[in-house]
């Protein structure tokens, strides 16, 4: 059951993470959105791991060791983002 | 045997260079660079042989875990042949970049200069992954160095307008690579594996695989660049510096290329998408003919080349609805004349922003218009240019000529005579703009500044490759054979 709820959550998520990055312009509010769209993957990477428990584990380790990889990434794709936005924000100062 | 360990020593060696070159600095970077780009031929030459001479895919479990516990790499001939593409290319842009971001004994050390050698290895790395991977996991992982390695590549010089084309860049491939993650998720939900050997036999087609394949083929047509999803392609490729332009033009756009073809035709091997495949092609011929025009209206040198890749990925696509719709002979035309059309594309585009960014630096500018005596000043650089144009527009006997021939005859005997219309007219228009430039150059005009030093050296590295890719329309079909090997569509 608390599968279920993980996945919507994690689709609701998916939907405004979406809708942010293709329709808001600002390159931080775009930003913030994939880490929401990234988020809402991670729930349901999260929920898959639940349902395909087995074998007296709480859930199938193989999705949670994907889910921290891609939290790793994903903060790694973000820090390199913002560095940009800093960079273009000083050229424009500069301009 | 040992030689399984090669495709798993073509990816962590450029890693573990790129690690040690950060604290060599930028000369110690370049040097290492230039020392490792024979190390990473001679691999992919040997992989070239083994997968050849043996007619089957290397496989290499690594540490001994089968899959679906563990995780494999699998060089089939596809696989082969990108690795030796991707070899041949980064070696000759590394000589070639050693005029712009080498350091002379004695000058100081640049911070662009020291970006660029370990982002180099970093990107070569990435691509080698991303062609012999065979997880769904670990590609999404390669498609991610790739992005973080050819980002920064685009803003180098840290002008505005090429920062503002570098975020562009990052927020089309982050939402790519997402989406994508989306489909491993739903994948992995559905059959409860991501190794696309054993994903080939236990999928079929219900709605979570096939919700999972769009999201995921969507997410991978905007890290390709395919039309709707161009967008960002043209300013970033078009202000990067020439070197960087060339790998990203020729290799990079080609990395999540091969991972749609491994989604539809390894992990979607048994399930035929004919009409979709059409859709994806569709998409492919407004690419070729919006792109082209897009290309003569260009008044930038750089911008009309950056604008006849996103005509020439257009190429790429006529081959999923070939191959969907068909078997045997004409599928087997259908994917050798892709994966030519890749290489060969590979090949004339490095030498094109090659060319042109030598014009560009010895011009001091590259507005087409103002290119007249080009012809008298470099005519080895406008020969190149006009050697990677015959081969872009499928000219006999280069290998664009060789790719769009087995596109032709596999459209032809497909019965989908459309396609074949769509790649004669974006011959001509590909012509068209190869012409606009060919004719300013070769018009008299005010000689040029005087020659740099080092130019022939720069200047023959183009004209090679822009040769490779005309010689490769020269190789017996036979030779295209390798890239049969371990195709999982026509898997027993």
């Amino acid at each position: 059951m608390t599968g279920t709820i993980f996945g919507l959550v994690g689709a609701a998520l998916i939907g405004i993470g979406l809708f942010g990055m293709l329709v808001r312009r600002d390159a931080l509010l775009r930003i913030l959105s994939f880490n929401l769209l990234g988020g809402g993957v991670f729930l349901v990477f999260g929920a898959v791991a639940r349902r395909g428990a087995g074998a007296g584990f709480g859930g199938d380790p193989v999705p949670q060791a994907i889910i921290l990889t891609g939290i790793v990434v994903a903060f790694a794709a973000t820090t390199l983002a913002v560095a940009l936005v800093l960079r273009l924000a000083a050229a424009k100062d500069r301009a | 045997m040992a030689w399984d360990m090669l495709p798993m020593l073509a990816v962590m060696l450029p890693v573990l260079a790129m690690v040690a070159a950060v604290p060599l600095g930028a000369r110690g970077a370049e040097r290492l660079t230039l020392a490792y780009a024979p190390v990473g031929l001679a691999l992919a030459i040997g992989i070239m042989l083994v997968v050849q001479l043996g007619g089957v895919p290397i496989r290499q479990e690594l540490g001994h875990w089968a899959p679906p516990l563990g995780i494999a790499f699998r060089a089939d001939g596809l696989a082969a042949a990108m690795l030796l593409t991707a070899a041949l290319i980064i070696g000759a842009i590394a000589i070639f970049a050693r005029a712009d971001f080498g350091t002379a004994a004695g000058a100081v050390e640049r911070r662009h200069a020291f970006a660029f050698w370990p982002l180099l290895l970093g990107l070569w790395a990435a691509i080698n992954l991303a062609v012999v991977a065979n997880d769904l996991f670990t590609l999404y992982v390669a498609l991610e160095l790739l992005t973080f390695a050819a980002m920064p590549l685009v803003c180098l010089d840290g002008s505005r307008a090429t920062l503002q084309a570098a975020l562009r860049y990052l927020m089309f491939a982050l939402l790519g690579s997402v989406l994508y993650l989306l489909g491993v998720a739903l994948i992995y939900g559905s059959a409860g594996t991501l190794d696309i050997v054993l994903l080939a036999q236990r999928v079929r087609g219900d709605i979570p695989v096939m919700i999972a394949i769009a999201v995921m083929t969507a997410g991978l047509l905007a890290k390709t660049a395919l039309l709707p999803l161009h967008l960002w392609l043209p300013p970033a490729h078009a202000g990067a510096p020439a070197a960087a332009s060339a790998v990203l033009s020729a290799l990079v756009v080609k990395g999540s290329f091969v991972l749609v073809l491994r989604l539809w035709f390894g992990v979607m091997a048994r399930v035929p998408m004919p009409d979709a495949a059409q859709i994806l092609a569709g998409l492919g011929a407004a690419a070729i003919l919006l792109g082209s025009v897009a290309a003569l209206g260009q008044a930038r040198l750089k911008l009309l080349v950056a604008y006849s890749t996103v005509a020439q990925i257009g190429y790429l696509f006529l081959m999923f609805p070939l191959l969907a719709a068909s078997a045997g002979e004409v599928a087997a035309k259908a994917w050798t004349g892709g994966v030519v059309q890749a290489v060969s594309h590979a090949f004339a585009k490095a030498a094109m922003f090659l060319a042109a960014g030598i014009m560009a630096s010895r011009f001091g500018h590259d507005r087409i218009a103002d290119l007249s005596g080009a012809g008298r000043a470099m005519p080895v650089t406008l020969l190149t240019f006009a050697l990677a144009g015959l081969s872009l527009m499928g000219v006999p006997p280069s290998g664009g000529f060789a790719a769009k021939w087995l596109l032709l005859s596999a459209a032809i005997g497909a019965g989908q005579w459309w396609w074949a219309l769509v790649i004669l007219g974006g011959g001509l228009l590909t012509g068209g703009y190869v012409y606009r430039v060919l004719a300013m150059g070769l018009r008299a005009g005010d000689p040029a500044p005087e020659p740099a030093p080092v130019a022939w050296q720069r200047d023959g590295i183009a004209l090679a490759l822009a040769l490779v890719s005309v010689v490769l329309g020269f190789l017996p079909l036979a030779a295209f054979g390798l890239v049969q090997i371990g195709r999982l569509d026509v898997a027993p």
